[in-house]
């Protein structure tokens, strides 16, 4: 089997490319910017709903609900898509979708698909693929225009290039964008005006055009995409041939269902009442917007995630971003240092699962990017329990490993101390000993192999006496 | 080939619920209507948070309103859908029909469009358009620059779940919150892109 490309190829594991991205200054002042800003704004927007919490309990549970009979309500959509005159693909992995829509856009005659911002299309190295087939891929979502500009990566699940600034995004333009104005400034006004006029012929011309999905409807075989620049509606309007790549996890039963999810998920991204722009479609409108509708659902890993009791939970995620926002570590290292299209705490619990590898080291160093600290729960829509999928990670992380590593010795060696009260208390005399290399409280520095631990940690430094021993002496 | 994907990736599902686990029924506590005030001061308020220009007329005055605007814009050639009402098409104003469809370069070139709308959301400050009557396909509402949008007074409901129930979910729904934004640029919103970049709106009261 192809390797599945949620990954990139090439990323050291989380520990090494943290310790790099931390030396950036710049992006460090970046994010801070940019994750303090929504962190406030999302504040404002959650709190002005008096029901946030009966929202995000109904969110979950209709997932849930989807999670647990995912084969009838696909089925159930491929009949209702199909009867209002789309077509249904199904792909296994990244490759076959891949194969797919590049089938389908042959077919349609273009050398160029103008593209709508989507995960599932990012997840599965879409772009790449058209390429190598002959087939231009445009981005046209502002945020994806800047990575694809810049030949960069995408750091952030909604705002793929929040890791620069106005003036780096003003140089990439300068630089890149064809026709880009001489004196075009750093105002953000005029960045977005830049990228209307580039894209502006682009989308009158286009013959195909791929989209992801936000959600789908499966009573109704309706098709839901949230956006804010005008560029999905766009993309959904104006070519003859729409192509909409969308995980298998992404159903809502019926109609009604979406009432939680567009209430939850602008007021989580982008902290908005509602997004400008939401498109709903169901199959092909005769004399409006495309003729022709391709439906592909991706699995990639999917099932495989939803085999997993604990770590299914993650299949609900709605891409919206919020537990990047809060999360200590990612607003540290940015989202490159995660090495995959899903950083942060969704992409340290999704992105191995996706992978089906926790042998791989890089993927296997993800669940161990985190503090625990809870905030990404806590802001989650669909109350996703990011630090209990993240800890049952570890584990099978742990129970991977072949080899017995020099945790597991560790930790043998301690049940046998632990096991005998002599033992313990030996060791603890013998622990009060790193008082000798401590300095201001604290222990920075341990010889190998405990520099393996003190290396990103530092340690309290013992007492000089041990409760017991203080016990014995006053009390014995 | 594209047939046993389907099988395959259907009994890869079926084996991954073997535990059967059995979801808890769906809690609909949450608020299907809410006690928002006025309804139409909301609405309008919230619209205009998202730039959007706002005005509230009486309905005897609104060809008058849409006269007035067109002109103080200077807008000269004006799209319009079909079975837009005939007294809104302002006399001084060239007026293109989508009948037979216009051009996408007829769109793109015209100074904005007219329209109706199905539905208003007081609590988000959001319009919704379902192609009925008054607002043709979604192509004329995206490509002009400007648009204008005339909401009744009783096509206003306070909350999400009481538009959705209001709406045929099998008809091209577009639902617009503001004229077009990004916050794509240090997670700052910041208008006009790629849709209508000016969003001007006539809500008529009773």
């Amino acid at each position: 089997m192809a390797r599945n490309p949620v990954t990139w190829l090439g990323t050291p594991a989380f520990p090494v490319a943290a310790k790099k991205a931390l030396t950036d200054t710049q992006l460090r002042r970046n994010l801070r910017k940019a994750t303090t800003t929504i962190r406030g704004k999302r504040a404002l927007a959650v709190g002005e709903l008096p029901d946030w919490e009966d929202l995000r309990r109904a969110g979950e549970a209709i997932k849930n609900e989807v999670l647990s009979n995912l084969d009838s309500y696909l089925e159930r959509l491929e009949q209702s898509v199909t009867a209002r005159g789309g077509i249904v693909h199904w792909a296994r992995d990244a490759a076959e979708a891949n194969e797919i829509v590049l089938r389908l856009a042959k077919a349609a005659g273009a050398d160029e698909v103008v593209k709508i911002k989507s995960m599932a299309t990012a997840e599965i190295g879409l772009n790449e693929a058209l390429e190598a087939g002959g087939v231009t891929a445009i981005e046209t979502d502002l945020a994806e225009l800047i990575v694809q500009l810049g030949k960069d990566r995408p750091s952030h699940i909604l705002v793929p290039a929040i890791h620069r600034n106005r003036s780096e995004i003003k140089e990439i333009f300068r630089r890149e964008m064809p026709g880009a104005p001489d004196d075009l400034t750093d105002e953000p006004r005029e960045l977005a005006e830049a990228a209307r006029a580039h894209l502006r012929r682009k989308f009158l011309t286009a013959k195909v055009a791929v989209s992801g999905a936000n959600f789908a409807v499966a009573d109704t075989g309706s098709v839901v995409v949230v956006e804010s620049e005008g560029n999905g509606r766009m993309c959904l309007t104006l070519p003859q041939t729409l192509i909409t790549v969308m995980g298998i996890e992404k159903l809502v039963p019926s109609w009604r269902d979406l009432e939680v999810f567009l209430q939850l998920l602008p007021r989580s991204s982008t902290a908005e009442r509602m997004n400008p722009y939401t498109s709903v479609w169901t199959g092909v409108t005769p004399g409006d917007g495309p003729q022709e509708f391709h439906l592909v659902l991706l699995d990639n890993g999917r099932t495989a995630t939803l085999a997993d009791e604990v770590g299914r939970a993650a299949l609900r995620c709605i891409r919206c971003s919020a537990c990047l926002n809060v999360c200590p570590v990612y607003e540290r290292t940015g989202g490159g240092a995660y090495g995959s299209v899903y950083p942060g705490p969704i992409g340290a619990i999704l992105t191995p699962q996706l992978m089906e590898n926790l042998q791989d080291k890089q993927t296997a160093s993800l669940p161990f990017a985190s503090s625990l600290c809870g905030a990404c729960f806590d802001a989650c829509p669909v109350r996703i329990d990011i630090p209990k999928i993240l800890v049952h990670l570890r584990g099978k992380v742990v129970s991977a490993k072949r080899k017995r590593g020099p945790e597991a010795v560790a930790m043998s060696a301690l049940a046998w101390v632990m096991r005998d009260p002599k033992r313990f208390a030996a060791a603890q005399r013998a622990g009060s000993l790193g008082r000798f290399v401590a300095k201001g409280g604290r222990i920075g520095r341990l010889p190998w192999p405990g520099s393996k631990w003190t290396d990103s940690r530092d340690l309290p430094v013992p007492p000089a006496e041990s409760f017991r021993a203080w016990w014995r002496r006053t009390r014995g | 080939m594209a047939s046993s994907a389907r099988t395959e990736v259907l009994r890869r599902i079926k084996s991954a619920l073997r535990d059967n686990p059995q979801p808890a029924p769906i809690p609909r506590d949450y608020d299907v209507s809410r006690d928002l005030g006025d309804l139409i001061d909301v609405f309008a308020e919230r619209v205009a948070d998202y730039r959007a220009i706002v005005h509230r007329v009486r309905a005897e005055r609104l060809t008058v309103w849409i006269d007035g605007l067109l002109e103080a814009r200077g807008a000269r050639r004006m799209i319009a859908p079909t079975d837009l009402p005939e007294d809104w098409l302002s006399p001084d104003v060239e007026w293109q029909q989508d009948s037979p469809p216009l051009s996408i370069d007829a769109m793109d070139s015209s100074d904005g469009v007219l329209t109706a709308c199905a539905v208003g959301i007081a609590e988000t400050g959001t319009i919704v358009l379902d192609a009925g009557v008054g607002q043709g396909r979604r192509a004329l509402t995206l490509l002009p620059d400007y648009h204008l949008c005339v909401v009744r007074a009783e096509q206003v409901v306070g909350t999400v779940p009481e538009a959705l129930a209001r709406l045929d979910p099998v008809r091209p729904l577009t639902f617009i919150s503001g004229p077009s934004a990004t916050s794509d640029i240090e997670l700052d919103r910041v208008e006009g892109v790629h849709g209508p970049r000016t969003l001007e709106v006539i809500i008529v009261d009773q």
